[in-house]
């Protein structure tokens, strides 16, 4: 307990650290009265509960919350399938691992004018991206998973007469959870990072959108509490996601 | 002949090396009587648990074949149960769940719900763990994850139960209490059962007949009856002979230089032969 004590107390006091950072530099490298001021702590903090007070982020949070939730969704229901197979099969795996290799190492982001091409403007497009960007983690770590299961188990199951389909759905996938857990937080990791840039296109909600929005309406500390808010949330997904993951693994 | 559940011809086993293969063990002969436990014994390496494997059908040996109840054995059978040397516990089911597992799989035979609830409480009371049905394999000691293994072999009350060393891993009180339990159950239910073991005193102390397996390939060296009564730990004197018999014969072996050129030596089917009961010390 006084080790976790310790620890938390270390990462609040580096977090205070990273604000006097912040508050040097603007002081530092900013003319007082210019336009630095706007994106200084103080002036960052007093938008922020300004916002906060306001109905309107809370539906832009939604709106991204949703995206993300529906991305992840869809990366998990073809990824651990896909990953299930890849996973299973030898040839499968060395046919398929150098495509997707090559796949995962192509920013989402690059495809973004064919998707739009594609789908027109709107959520469709970002469905498509988060998806996509999601897929690997998930799918690689299913696939990793199936490989690390116990033989034991497996022997087991051929012992009792299982059919394929039962072996699946009673040794195989509960099996693999641990390691899908671990890809969907990584997977939300990169659904963070993807989706601002993602909402930069032809949407009218959502966090990125209103990053934008922000800059037109040159509302600059409006601006810099949007990105505080993007990394306290996305700070809160992880713990979310560690948290889910830790109780699996200890169950 | 009596009746045969389970009959074993002819079996060779060995694995491909690069040039040709590698013998394990040939011509290995079994007839299992209902009821009957025999002890396949012998050092490490000569294929034991493979063997059993091939018994239970869930690998095909190099030649020989292997049937049960008259029908050769194609693949894992309902009426055979596996323990293993390991309990094979599933982590994320509770201990009444993991003796449940496989009742309701589409090969086996189906069961009411009522026969299926009876079953497994038999089977874990069986066993003696009724309190602890609700914990998970993380939470039990080895022998109690044992106990639950064997309780998964008795819940689907099978005619023939194969045991691959599953006390290998348990201390010297748990695996007494172990080896009366399996006595016990193999009693009350008349399953025959063969268990495999590289200990001579488990051998002598719970089964019929004994096999023992030894040299390079593995053949059988010879087969000793035991029709003493259980229990057997006060019958030193008769299992002394017995046990000085079978080390005598494994040496025998051992010193043969070409296998294949020598006879089996062929035991008395029932030995009694005076002598005490050593500790285990070869």
């Amino acid at each position: 307990m006084g080790k976790h004590a310790v620890h938390g107390a270390l990462g609040v006091a580096g977090l205070f650290g990273l604000l006097l950072l912040w508050w040097l530099g603007v002081q530092l490298f900013g003319a007082t009265d210019g336009l630095s001021a706007r994106f200084s702590p103080q002036a960052t903090f007093s938008s922020l509960i300004e916002l906060l007070g306001q109905a309107e982020v809370y539906e832009h949070i939604w709106v991204s919350l949703k995206r993300i939730l529906i991305g992840l969704l869809l990366a998990l229901l073809i990824g651990v399938p896909l990953g299930l197979l890849v996973g299973s099969y030898r040839h499968l795996e060395a046919a398929t691992t150098p495509a997707f290799q090559f796949l995962r190492m192509i920013s989402p982001l690059s495809w973004m004018p064919v998707v739009v091409m594609l789908m027109g403007v709107g959520d469709q497009p970002i469905y498509f991206l988060l998806a996509f960007a999601a897929l690997w983690p998930i799918l690689l770590n299913t696939a990793a998973g199936v490989r690390q299961l116990d033989p034991r188990w497996l022997q087991l199951s051929r012992s009792l007469s299982a059919t394929r389909w039962e072996t699946l759905c009673k040794v195989i996938i509960h099996g693999v959870i641990g390691h899908v857990l671990t890809g969907v937080r990584l997977a939300i990791g990169i659904l963070w990072i993807v989706l601002v840039p993602c909402e930069m296109l032809g949407v009218s909600a959502g966090l990125g959108y209103f990053i934008l929005d922000t800059r037109d309406r040159l509302a600059y500390s409006e601006l810099m509490a949007m990105v505080l808010l993007i990394g306290v949330l996305g700070f809160m997904l992880d713990a979310l996601a560690r948290g889910l993951h830790r109780r699996w693994v200890h169950a | 002949m009596s009746e045969v559940l389970l009959h074993a011809c002819g079996i060779s086993l060995g694995y491909p090396r690069e040039q040709g293969w590698h013998s394990v063990l040939e011509d290995f002969d079994l007839q299992l009587a209902p009821g009957e436990v025999i002890t396949i014994l012998g050092p490490s390496g000569v294929g034991k648990s493979s063997l059993l494997r091939v018994l239970a059908g869930l690998q095909q040996p190099r030649s020989g074949s292997v049937s049960l109840l008259g029908e050769p054995l194609q693949g894992p059978h309902p009426r055979l149960a596996v323990a293993f040397q390991d309990p094979s516990l599933l982590p994320w089911l509770s201990l009444e769940s993991n003796v449940a597992f496989g009742l309701d799989f589409a090969r086996q035979p189906k069961l009411a719900a009522s026969e299926r609830r009876a079953r497994i409480d038999q089977a874990i009371e069986a066993v003696g763990l009724q309190h602890a049905r609700e914990q998970y394999p993380a939470q039990l000691s080895g022998g109690m994850a044992q106990r639950t293994a064997l309780a998964r072999c008795l819940a689907r009350q099978p005619q023939v139960l194969l045991l691959d060393e599953p006390f290998g891993a348990l201390d010297e009180v748990t695996r007494a209490d172990m080896q009366q339990l399996l006595l016990q159950l193999i009693a009350r239910h008349n399953t025959a059962a063969i268990l495999i073991t590289h200990d001579i005193d488990e051998a002598l102390l719970l089964s019929d007949r004994v096999l023992l397996l030894g040299n390079h390939p593995a053949r059988t060296l010879g087969q000793w009856h035991i029709d003493l009564p259980q229990p057997r730990e006060q019958q030193v004197e008769e299992l002394g002979a017995l046990r000085i018999d079978i080390l005598k014969t494994l040496r025998r072996a051992s010193r043969t230089p070409e296998p294949d050129s020598q006879p089996m030596p062929l035991p008395p089917e029932t030995a009694h032969v005076p002598g005490r009961l050593h500790s285990h010390s070869s």
